[in-house]
């Protein structure tokens, strides 16, 4: 009776068992731990050696090889804002990051979805057209580039910097989210249609919150891309006051010296944004499937 | 039947309306450079004249039967790509893994690992370059200090490690892509599976083959491939490390189209080689979408 | 399963209905104002523009451009486009579209510059140089003007003439650190004037642990200018002309000759470790830290020299000889020029720019605030005394661009490449010239075949 009624107390080889248990857990753990750290060492040591090399001066930045610097110069990053013109162009890069992000997903994502949940004449040709352009690097396309938006005015104009990088982030785009697409299942989508969704509902409102994580993906790739994009505003625009970041950092790179400490805080101020804006989109990567969408 | 005709065409007329846009901007964008190039191919052209010289497939003749140069080239960039497909992807599929689950810090992580491809390729270069240096680098001096000093070698400039360290490189700066796109793909695999799958009793390994792995193939592929064309099309990290050098123990696909285009002024032939660089890729490509088809109908 | 709102079943959800319409017009707006933004206005009859890629010069250059609207009423706008490759693409793309501004720069090859004359985008100025009783012309070190011009036998169809202004002149000279030759026992005013010496010389600096020669060896531009060098002093410039026009094999003994010093170079373990893949910026860091005895590299050094260690002490030194039949010739001439396009109605006032950007207070303000060598000779009087000693060479220079014949751009290549396999060790001196000679042989068979 008495066995029955109370747990029976932990042999000696279940707490063995235990302990041994206890012990792979920890060291797993501490592997994987340990893993990510020197990984993570391994990803910070060149952002802390900008740092580092942007509190310095020229004659210093190269022969005094430490990463703590006993003397820091904090007005190089002033310097580097003000010499590098950074308020105007910080703003254009902005502007363009965002508009080009918000076209490519928008244009993709459409584009996408039709072709991995719509039917219609030449999908499969136009999918396996558009991809390809990813395989295939043209050298020399900024001279045809330059070609087409002189023939369409589009010269030293905001419209005619942002339209071909739109079109730059589109196979990608489609390529990663008819990937996500065609995972989506059928019968979400059936259920919408029954419900009298038309297709552009059930692609804004079925597959768009499903796919969330590629198309955070996507906003980071293509905010990365705009934001350290240097050739296409250096052929296109000729106007200072439509010039990205970039533009401004090379103001600290000249023909024979390179002004390294003003540079490296240019650069050092030119990654905050970018940063920031993984931070946030990290969050939509590991959202993953609305909570909404699975409880039947 | 009126009315169900133009159903259809409605229909039809709607999904073409959401391709319209991108197929728009790439015809205007992409198809005419992309007919500029097929074009340029057959020509002597050396980038500035009026005239250009009607050659035929001369170009792809040279390119492929008289410029080893570029088969060495092709051959350094696929081994780069072995190595990282193997390395980079295995290693980012482990952070992902590690991420992924309940783990210290994990905001921090996913944030610091994806640090290397935000930083400027000007950065990358002075850091890895000064870490790579021959007499002054880290390498050496790590080296040294844990008593390996017979390991230590210029290691950009020595024929022998010059393309590994620069694999090496690129490995670093890469594996922040696929740890977000397979963090991503991760966090689309519902926790009830995986929490069902434990009560049942299976081990992480079981987890990991029976449940993630088939539901991560298509990302798996994606990964794959766009870690191939991506590192196949490596170039920045070879111009500002070793230029292609050792004599060609570094040169790759694209810093020879730059060479022609620029160096010997020669645009046809550097279209020429672009576009058999294209086709290779397209073919490598098609392979592993056949492969990743057959294998999806398989799991 | 409920998503959202229920809609009345039979009610028309035709695609233009509730969201098209919108998007349609935020996607117009968005345009609209994307795309209505501040044009360039085009350039009027008092006002030129000027490309150029010099950012570390873009403040001098401003000032000059002001001072010059004061004088002149002439309103230069300057526009910076760097690095030095983009500013090329633009250039030619450009071209292309026949948007080029009254005075920009063309980089690279004589053969390019051959080009862009033939397609009629740059003047010639040879009449406006010759002017005067060739009062402009006279104004230059003649070296200088000669990298841009062409003469009536160039190699690359040219139409004879003067075509590109030099603002500043550079040559290419071996430097050596006055503190290091200290530490190891030389006499600091004394560097080795020929190849034997310079060996001794390094013996005693490697004895004392000194690192020896560093250049940017990562850019073959820099090894094919080295080779070219002795080449010349080996076997005298005729020789090295025949070679490019196939009358004498790269398998010659003198060729061998050349070929050898590299392989000398790696036994005596004189270059720094890493040097065969450094760029030039990365070799000038190594310099100025103190950290190798000699430096292959241009006058432009001085500049960047200064800004990372100002207490260098170094001087310059013409590359050893080996020979004493024929003279060592350096590379030198232009540093940077500027050329007028031909097709721009302003060339009158783009020319009267040029001559007074290259007029004597001008040039000197410029050598003072950039640390060039200025294109104008009577500048050159009060230059600081590393500058002053290579303008002492300028006499001795020479340049591809110069010569009477060009060598083809991938046996250059082959050239470049096959030093730096001698310098591993990974091939012989005679492989080498074997392969280049292969090489050239085929290129000259497909030449003749009409296949090039």
């Amino acid at each position: 009776m008495n066995a029955i009624l109370t747990p029976p107390r932990p042999s000696e080889k279940i707490q063995f068992q235990l302990w041994a248990y206890k012990i792979k857990h920890w060291a797993r753990h501490g592997a994987a731990e340990l893993v990510c750290l020197t990984v993570a060492a391994a990803c910070l040591f060149p952002l802390v050696w900008m740092v580092a090399s942007s509190l310095k001066t020229q004659s210093t930045v190269f022969s005094d090889m430490s990463l703590w610097v006993s003397h820091p110069h904090w007005h190089n990053y002033y310097e580097a804002w003000t010499r590098g013109h950074f308020s105007r162009y910080f703003f254009n890069s902005i502007f363009y990051t965002g508009i080009v992000v918000f076209g490519v997903i928008w244009i993709s994502s459409m584009a996408a979805y039709a072709f991995s949940r719509l039917e219609f004449p030449g999908r499969n040709v136009m999918f396996i057209i558009i991809i390809s352009t990813m395989m295939i690097p043209i050298p020399g396309s900024f001279i045809a580039l330059y070609v087409v938006l002189n023939k369409l005015g589009l010269i030293d104009t905001r419209l005619g910097y942002i339209l071909p990088q739109i079109n730059g982030g589109l196979a990608l785009g489609i390529f990663l989210l008819k990937t996500f697409f065609d995972k989506l299942p059928p019968d979400l989508e059936d259920a919408a249609r029954i419900d009298g969704c038309n297709k552009f509902q059930v692609y804004w409102h079925v597959a768009m919150p499903l796919a969330k994580p590629a198309v955070a993906v996507l906003a980071v790739f293509n905010a990365l891309a705009v934001w350290n994009e240097y050739l296409l505003a250096m052929l296109v625009l000729s106007n200072r006051s439509l010039m990205p970041l970039q533009r401004g950092l090379m103001v600290f790179q000249g023909s024979h010296i390179t002004e390294y400490p003003l540079l490296m805080a240019g650069i050092a101020i030119s990654i905050v944004p970018i940063v920031s804006l993984y931070f946030l989109m990290q969050r939509y990567i590991v959202a993953g499937i609305t909570a909404g969408a699975l409880k039947m | 039947m009126i009315p169900v005709n133009w159903n259809r065409t409605k229909d039809l007329v709607t999904s073409y309306l959401f391709v319209f846009p991108a197929a728009l901007l790439f015809v205007v964008f992409s198809i005419f450079p992309f007919f500029k190039v097929f074009q340029l191919s057959v020509f002597e052209w050396d980038g500035i004249a009026t005239q250009m010289r009607f050659v035929g497939l001369n170009n792809f003749r040279d390119a492929i039967f008289r410029d080893p140069s570029w088969w060495i080239s092709m051959r350094n960039a696929s081994e780069i790509t072995l190595v990282t497909l193997l390395f980079q992807n295995t290693l980012a599929l482990v952070l992902a893994l590690i991420v992924d689950r309940e783990i210290k810090g994990k905001n921090f992580y996913r944030v610091v690992f994806y640090l290397p491809p935000v930083l400027s390729g000007i950065v990358v270069g002075l850091v890895w370059n000064w870490i790579f240096d021959g007499s002054h680098g880290l390498l050496n001096y790590a080296l040294t200090g844990m008593g390996l000093g017979g390991w230590t070698r210029a290691w950009l400039a020595d024929p022998k490690t010059a393309l590994l360290s620069v694999a090496v490189i690129h490995m670093w700066k890469g594996f922040g892509w696929g740890f977000v796109i397979l963090l991503a793909g991760l966090q689309a695999i519902p926790r009830e599976l995986n929490e069902a799958a434990r009560v049942d009793g299976a081990g992480e390994w079981r987890i990991f083959s029976r449940i993630t792995v088939p539901l991560m193939l298509p990302v798996f592929f994606l990964v794959s491939v766009l870690t191939i064309l991506g590192t196949m099309q490596i170039f920045d990290i070879i111009i500002s490390t070793t230029n292609g050098g050792p004599g060609y123990h570094t040169e790759v696909p694209i810093t020879r189209i730059l060479v022609a285009m620029v160096g010997s002024s020669r645009f046809g032939y550097a279209c020429s080689l672009g576009i058999l660089f294209g086709l290779i890729l397209l073919a490598v490509s098609m392979v592993q979408m056949r492969l990743s088809k057959w294998s999806s109908r398989y799991s | 399963m409920k998503f959202f709102p229920r809609r009345h079943p039979g009610e028309n959800q035709g695609p233009v209905h509730g969201f098209w319409i919108p998007a349609f017009a935020g996607m117009t707006a968005l345009l609209a104002i994307v795309s209505g933004c501040a044009k360039q206005e085009p350039a009027s009859k008092k006002e030129i523009v000027l490309w150029h890629w010099l950012t570390d010069r873009e403040d001098a250059l401003e000032t000059l451009a002001d001072q010059y609207q004061k004088i002149s009423g002439v309103k230069v706008r300057l526009e910076v486009y760097a690095p030095s490759d983009v500013y090329s693409s633009r250039i030619r793309a450009s071209a292309q579209t026949g948007t080029l501004p009254e005075i920009f720069g063309v980089l690279g090859e004589p053969w390019d510059l051959a080009s862009y004359i033939k397609s009629g985008h740059v003047a010639n100025l040879e009449p406006a140089m010759l002017a005067a009783g060739g009062a402009w012309q006279k104004q230059f070190f003649p070296k200088s003007l000669a990298n841009n011009s062409f003469t009536a036998d160039n190699p690359y169809g040219a139409p004879p003439g003067i075509y590109g202004v030099p603002i500043d002149v550079t040559n290419i000279q071996m430097l050596y650190n006055k503190d290091l030759f200290k530490q190891a026992g030389l006499d600091p005013e004394r560097p080795p004037q020929s190849w034997a010496e310079f060996i001794t010389d390094w013996h005693k600096l490697k004895a004392a642990g000194i690192p020896g020669l560093v250049s940017g060896w990562g850019e073959t531009w820099m090894i094919n200018c080295f080779a070219s060098n002795y080449a010349f002093n080996v076997m005298g410039e005729k020789k090295v002309l025949d070679t490019f026009r196939g009358r004498v094999l790269y398998t010659d003994p003198d060729w061998i000759r050349v070929f050898t010093l590299f392989d000398e170079i790696r036994r005596e373990d004189l270059l720094v470790r890493g040097a065969v893949t450094m760029i030039n910026k990365a070799a000038e860091q190594t310099f100025a830290n103190g950290k190798a005895a000699f430096a292959f590299n241009g006058s432009w050094c001085v500049h960047p020299y200064q800004e990372m260690n100002p207490a260098l002490s170094y001087a310059p030194m013409l590359p050893p000889r080996i020979s004493d039949q024929f003279p060592m010739r350096i590379w030198g001439g232009a540093g940077t020029s500027f050329m007028i396009n031909a097709q721009s109605p302003r060339r009158e006032e783009a020319i009267r720019f040029l001559q007074w950007l290259t007029e004597e207070p001008q040039q000197s303000y410029l050598s003072r605030e950039t640390f060039n060598l200025p294109a104008n000779r009577s500048s050159a009087g009060a230059l600081p005394p590393i500058l002053a000693g290579f303008a002492a060479h300028m006499d001795d220079t020479t340049h591809p661009s110069q010569w009477a014949a060009s060598e083809r751009p991938t046996v250059i290549e082959a050239v470049g490449k096959g030093i730096q396999s001698i310098l591993i060790g990974e091939k012989t001196p005679a492989q080498v010239a074997e392969d280049i000679e292969t090489l050239k042989r085929q290129l000259m068979g497909d030449a003749r075949n009409g296949a090039h």
